[in-house]
């Protein structure tokens, strides 16, 4: 029975093609804007997850995400050292800075100022030179999607230029010089991300009382982190978060605040609506068109519930049809645009949730048949 | 042990009611059948259309349940079967041939032809077997039991139906209009091959028809009006007489 189920399925073949391409769509459609949420999001704290090391971030009560830069007193540096349970302790610099290109034009740049003693906070991967050469004169690290990209070099014909080791930038106003190329994390507003010393950083950006943007902290051995932050609070009035709870602020900022989550969610749910329309809909027309065949099994003895898992089947395979292809769409879409400025992270969360929503339109789809042939009086098969 | 096998009847109909709706929109399909059956018999059921023929053979098949009344099929009371009872019962023991054919378009004639004995759960290739050895008497060859409906004529189609229906050796046929597609050679061939083929080892037919061409393929016709069975009769020729 299930060789008869597959083959009235298949046999027509317009509506069989109708109800997979519906759930591909569906299947791709949710699947690819979660990859992107995902992305988009997971970019919003890549600079925290580029920058391992320390255990917990000092910042300002009122930082609201990682971007979200308020400055602190240089003194504040030392209070924390003095905090009990703190290993180490040093300075970070982060702010938007102008970059002036070779032909006039301007582009924001995300400066890092790294403690000089120890560079802790520099980029996760380093593409040519080393990090300790930021200790040169004028030093910068530039990433690489954006030393090819932004920060390329535009000559009089238009031929664009990567940056390399030993180029000169110009920083507000100030000079210098690239002594490395990095891997990073794209940020979420693709600026390029430019890594020097803490002491050049602030020479760097503009004159301000105060520049120190977070104090990066390690915990001694066997240090609970939670009570560590709590100390570190009490003792200098300011805010500390582990790095998981800096991301989750983050996040909560990125969902709550912007309307990033509620457009992506619009699309997955566009995706869901009009594939369980176009497969529901193409789905239940194809059970009416076949409501005599299925008449005529059950007046030569077939059970409802035979009927009935015919019907589970023939959902289930295009189902499963449907969503490996637009999976597999989706997949194809992240590979491509894999070294590009779109964000696309593809979670097995992700493949999990699709599964369940193409489930759920199968569910639906193959209800509203069952329902039709179980109430089928087999008496049908004798009108003509 | 039931009467109607003591009496060996293959079907029993007695005061047969079927009603459907209810109350002011209530039709009365059938207003009291009494009808036998014998083993081995062809028994046309014939009448003007919205007679009742279609809703018997529908209550006859155990497709359908009577209103009032008894019908006993072989010696089984379908009053006293449950619904699953009865498909299982059908699925073993009747055969269908419909007008409209109901060939499932997507199978070929041989797949169509092993459907009762797929419904039944036997293994597919043994039910292929099965069904290729019964077009085969009903005169297909390779090449047409590797063809799907469309590409047969409805002749053709036909046979496939009356190969679906004898496939699983039931014990009953019930037949509704067989020929009323088919040209009047092609009917007439048909109507051939159904008693050549189908009435054996006991089995009875009860075939619904108003083409009077067929009459002659009949043992017996009951002739139906407004839900009755008016008479009975041996032949055609005896049924003209009466309408005379």
């Amino acid at each position: 029975m299930n060789f008869i189920a597959l083959k009235m399925l298949i046999g027509d073949r317009a509506k069989y093609l109708g109800i997979v391409m519906g759930l591909t769509f569906a299947s791709l459609l949710m699947t690819q804007q979660a990859a992107i949420f995902v992305g988009l999001m997971s970019r919003t704290f890549g600079f925290l997850t580029d920058t391992s090391l320390p255990d917990i971030w000092v910042m300002d009560e009122k930082v609201q995400f990682v971007d979200d830069v308020k400055p602190l007193q240089d003194t504040q540096l030392f209070r924390v050292r003095g905090v009990e349970g703190v290993e180490w302790a040093v300075p970070l610099y982060k702010g938007l800075l102008q970059a002036r290109l070779d032909n006039g034009s301007f582009q924001s740049c995300n400066v890092i100022g790294l403690d000089d003693a120890t560079l802790i906070g520099g980029p996760p991967i380093m593409v040519k030179g080393a990090l300790a050469d930021l200790r040169r004169s004028d030093g910068v690290i530039v990433d690489e999607v954006n030393a090819n990209d932004k920060l390329a070099k535009v000559l009089p014909d238009g031929r664009r230029v990567p940056l390399q080791i030993g180029d000169a930038l110009e920083l507000n106003d100030h000079r210098a010089v690239v002594v490395g190329i990095c891997r990073v994390t794209r940020s979420f507003q693709s600026q390029p991300s430019v890594y020097t010393t803490y002491s050049r950083a602030t020479i760097f950006a503009p004159r301000e009382r105060k520049l120190l943007s977070f104090i990066l902290v390690k915990a001694k051995p066997g240090e609970s982190l939670a009570a560590l932050c709590g100390r570190i609070r009490k003792a200098t009035g300011l805010t500390a978060y582990t790095r998981e709870q800096f991301v989750q602020l983050t996040l909560d900022y990125f969902m709550k605040r912007t309307g990033i989550p509620i457009n992506i969610a619009t699309s997955v749910l566009l995706g869901f609506v009009i594939g369980t329309a176009i497969a529901g809909q193409t789905f239940y027309n194809f059970t009416l068109d076949n409501l005599r065949y299925f008449g005529t099994l059950k007046a030569m003895g077939a059970a409802n519930s035979r009927l009935l898992l015919m019907i589970v089947l023939q959902a289930l395979v295009v189902g499963a049809i449907g969503y490996g292809l637009g999976v597999g769409a989706a997949s194809l879409f992240g590979a491509v645009t894999q070294n590009s400025e779109v964000a696309f992270r593809l979670p097995w969360q992700i493949l999990a949730l699709t599964a369940g929503a193409v489930l759920l339109i199968c569910a639906g789809s193959a209800l509203a048949s069952i329902w039709k042939v179980i109430r089928l009086e087999p008496a049908i098969v004798f009108r003509s | 042990m039931n009467k109607s096998i003591q009496n060996g009847m293959a079907v029993k109909c007695t005061g047969l009611r079927k009603t459907f709706g209810e109350g002011a929109a209530a039709v009365q399909a059938l207003r009291g059948i009494d009808l036998e059956v014998r083993p081995g018999e062809l028994m046309m059921l014939v009448g003007p259309s919205g007679c009742g023929k279609t809703t018997l053979i529908s209550l006859i098949a155990g497709i359908l349940d009577q209103t009032e009344g008894e019908c006993v099929v072989f010696g089984h009371d379908y009053r006293q079967m449950s619904q699953s009872d009865k498909t299982r019962y059908r699925g073993e023991n009747i055969g269908f041939v419909f007008q409209a054919y109901n060939l499932i378009p997507t199978l070929t004639a041989a797949e169509n032809a092993s459907v009762p004995l797929l419904v039944r759960g036997e293994n597919r290739r043994k039910a292929n077997d099965r069904a290729r050895e019964v077009l085969q008497q009903v005169g297909f060859n390779e090449r047409m039991m590797r063809s799907v409906p469309t590409e047969l004529s409805g002749g053709q189609q036909q046979r496939v139906a009356i190969a679906r229906a004898l496939v699983h050796n039931p014990r009953l046929i019930v037949c509704d209009e067989p020929t009323a597609a088919l040209d009047h050679e092609t009917g007439h061939t048909i109507m051939a091959l159904l008693r050549s083929v189908a009435l054996h080892d006991g089995r009875a037919l009860v075939v619904v028809t108003h083409d009077a061409r067929i009459f002659e393929f009949a043992d017996r016709i009951a002739k139906m009006d407004d839900g009755h069975v008016e008479r009975v009769v041996h032949s055609a020729a005896e049924l003209n007489g009466h309408q005379k």
